[in-house]
């Protein structure tokens, strides 16, 4: 019950000091943060199945991009409001996921990534086949419409950010209290032991299901989200790239932790930012960073803070 | 008219390849029995127990359940129709506290976190782990280990107990722990236990199934089971000796 306080504290604590951030920050960095907090609502959706359940997906971008071509698609041409859109994304997600989920759960480990990238792939491949409507690799701008919510219009770098951060509050919030309850509690230990937890008389099969879902579904919003927030639906964002990210990120921050995804999103951010303007290979800076990390500190940053002096973290 | 049946398997069968692990074994087991299977390696005990369980499907045969066949049903369904199984090999949740791992034995029929806890520390008072609770399970010994996953037996409260060889590899005194631990079930509770060790068998066991070559050569009470040439022959003969 002292954990509950703990985690309480923790989590409330780190959307009060996001919320001082996003009112003092420069407007460059504001601007940063307003995309890391988008971005970490997808590596939350990611964490939920690879730190969680322990089932590794190299093909999330498939749910971020239904997420993001949900809206856009549908207030693009179907002039859907931005809230109409928005919950438009988020069922695609919902339902790419669902039925993603029910194939490739019929494989595990090696198997289940390599299923989960190929739909990916024909994920990406269809939506340059609908390019009549896609626009395919060159994408499309939102309208104006599409990006007023509420009464707020978007586009202005204040509102923005204040979505971006009640955005990221609220999977915050819902993420650290689906992790101490009960479903949270069964999938770990469908992480730790599967068999086992069968053998318990969970239905494994049906929560891990359940687990593609959930995290399809955050992962769609943060889709849907960037759409809105940024204006620009495109077909870059559906390649095994964005697949690839939000497992590197969840890996930097660390895995099964609630904290980890923000942590490794924002690290990461800086990492390349900073990189790039000392040298045009960037990528290799962040390469060799990844290499450290996984040899000295494998759990990831807040992995690593869970073992030497807080383990009670969430 | 004897007990209630709790758990009847009609021909049940199993083939590996060309080997015949079980071969059309009928065995009943009525409500608060405990009935010991024993038998050589590989006769056929462990792949019996996994089909009652439904880990492994049988190729012919059906098991029933309160006079349900639940031959189609998989494991988890089975579990909570009231079964509980330990594995062979000490099958623990090595990450987590010792308390979680009875938590969430718990957590599936227990409703309330208080509940669940204070539940957990009663079952781990009761096996003698409440001081090791906060634990990470993989640092207990091997022997605690497999009182913890008879632990979260205990704890499903279950009609159906399944224990496949639950005193391997433990010391004297902790067998001794065992058995009173088995002693102390609740009347009602059936007791399917694998099992080599003879005494432990002879002190719990109210009938005895011995299996050889995947086939069921006698049941009966300990006694009969002790005089039985044939058992004699294929098992007890070569193990005492």
């Amino acid at each position: 019950m002292i954990d509950a306080r703990r985690s309480l504290l923790l989590h409330g604590g780190i959307v009060a000091c996001l919320a001082l951030l996003a009112a003092t920050l420069p407007a460059y960095h504001a601007g940063n943060l307003t995309r890391i907090l988008v971005l970490a609502v997808y590596a939350m959706g990611y964490n939920l199945l690879f730190g969680y359940t322990g089932l590794l997906s190299l093909g999330h971008a498939l749910f971020f991009a239904a997420g993001m071509y949900g809206f856009g698609l549908s207030a693009a041409l179907g002039g859907l409001s931005a809230g109409a859109a928005l919950l438009a994304g988020v069922a695609a997600a919902a339902l790419v996921a669902g039925l993603t989920g029910a194939l490739a759960l019929r494989t595990r480990d090696v198997a289940f990534m390599i299923v989960t990238l190929m739909f990916a792939q024909a994920g990406y491949l269809t939506i340059l086949y609908l390019g009549t409507w896609t626009r395919g690799d060159e994408g499309f701008v939102l309208p104006a419409a599409a990006r007023r919510l509420a009464g707020f219009d978007l586009r202005g770098d204040g509102a923005r950010l204040v979505a971006a951060l009640t955005l990221f509050s609220a999977c915050f919030l819902a993420t650290a209290a689906l992790t101490g309850s009960r479903l949270g509690r069964t999938l770990i230990a469908i992480r730790e032991n599967e068999e086992r937890a069968r053998m318990l008389g969970y239905d494994t099969a049906r929560l891990k299901l359940v687990a593609v879902v959930l995290s399809g579904t955050l992962s769609g919003l943060a889709g849907a989200a960037y759409a809105m927030l940024f204006g620009y639906v495109g077909a870059s964002f559906a390649t095994v790239q964005y697949s690839i990210l939000p497992l590197l990120w969840v890996l930097l921050g660390g895995a099964g932790t609630t904290v980890g995804p923000l942590v490794g999103v924002a690290l990461m951010f800086y990492l390349i930012d900073w990189s790039s303007r000392v040298t045009d290979a960037y990528m290799l800076v962040a390469g060799a960073a990844l290499i450290g990390l996984t040899l000295f500190a494998p759990q990831g940053v807040a992995g690593l803070i869970r073992r030497k002096a807080a383990p009670w973290l969430p | 008219m004897a007990a209630v049946t709790l758990l009847e398997t009609r021909g049940l069968s199993k083939s590996f390849g060309g080997v015949t692990a079980c071969d059309g074994i009928d065995l009943a087991l009525p409500a608060g029995e405990t009935l010991a299977l024993i038998g050589p390696n590989g006769s056929g005990k462990s792949t019996f127990t996994a089909m009652i369980a439904g880990r492994i499907r049988p190729d012919r045969g059906r098991v029933l359940l309160r006079g349900r066949d639940v031959t189609a049903l998989p494991a988890h369904a089975r579990i909570a129709m009231g079964m509980a199984y330990t594995f062979q090999i000490t099958s623990v949740f090595a990450d987590l506290p010792v308390r979680e791992n009875v938590a969430l034995a718990l957590r599936r029929t227990v409703r309330g976190e208080g509940r669940v806890q204070l539940r957990t520390e009663q079952t781990l008072g009761r096996v003698g782990l409440l001081a090791r609770a906060d634990q990470p399970a993989g640092d207990l010994s091997y022997g605690h280990q497999r009182v913890l996953e008879i632990a979260m037996g205990l704890a499903q409260n279950p009609a159906l107990f399944i224990l496949d060889e639950p005193t391997q590899g433990l010391s004297e005194p902790e067998v001794a722990e065992f058995v009173a631990l088995m002693d102390d079930l609740p009347a009602a509770t059936a007791v399917l236990l694998v099992e080599h060790n003879m005494d432990v068998v002879m002190r719990l066991a109210g009938r005895i199934a011995v299996l050889d070559a995947g086939g069921l050569i006698a049941v009966g009470p300990p006694d009969r089971i002790r005089a039985d040439p044939a058992v004699q022959a294929a098992y007890l003969g070569t193990a005492d000796a």
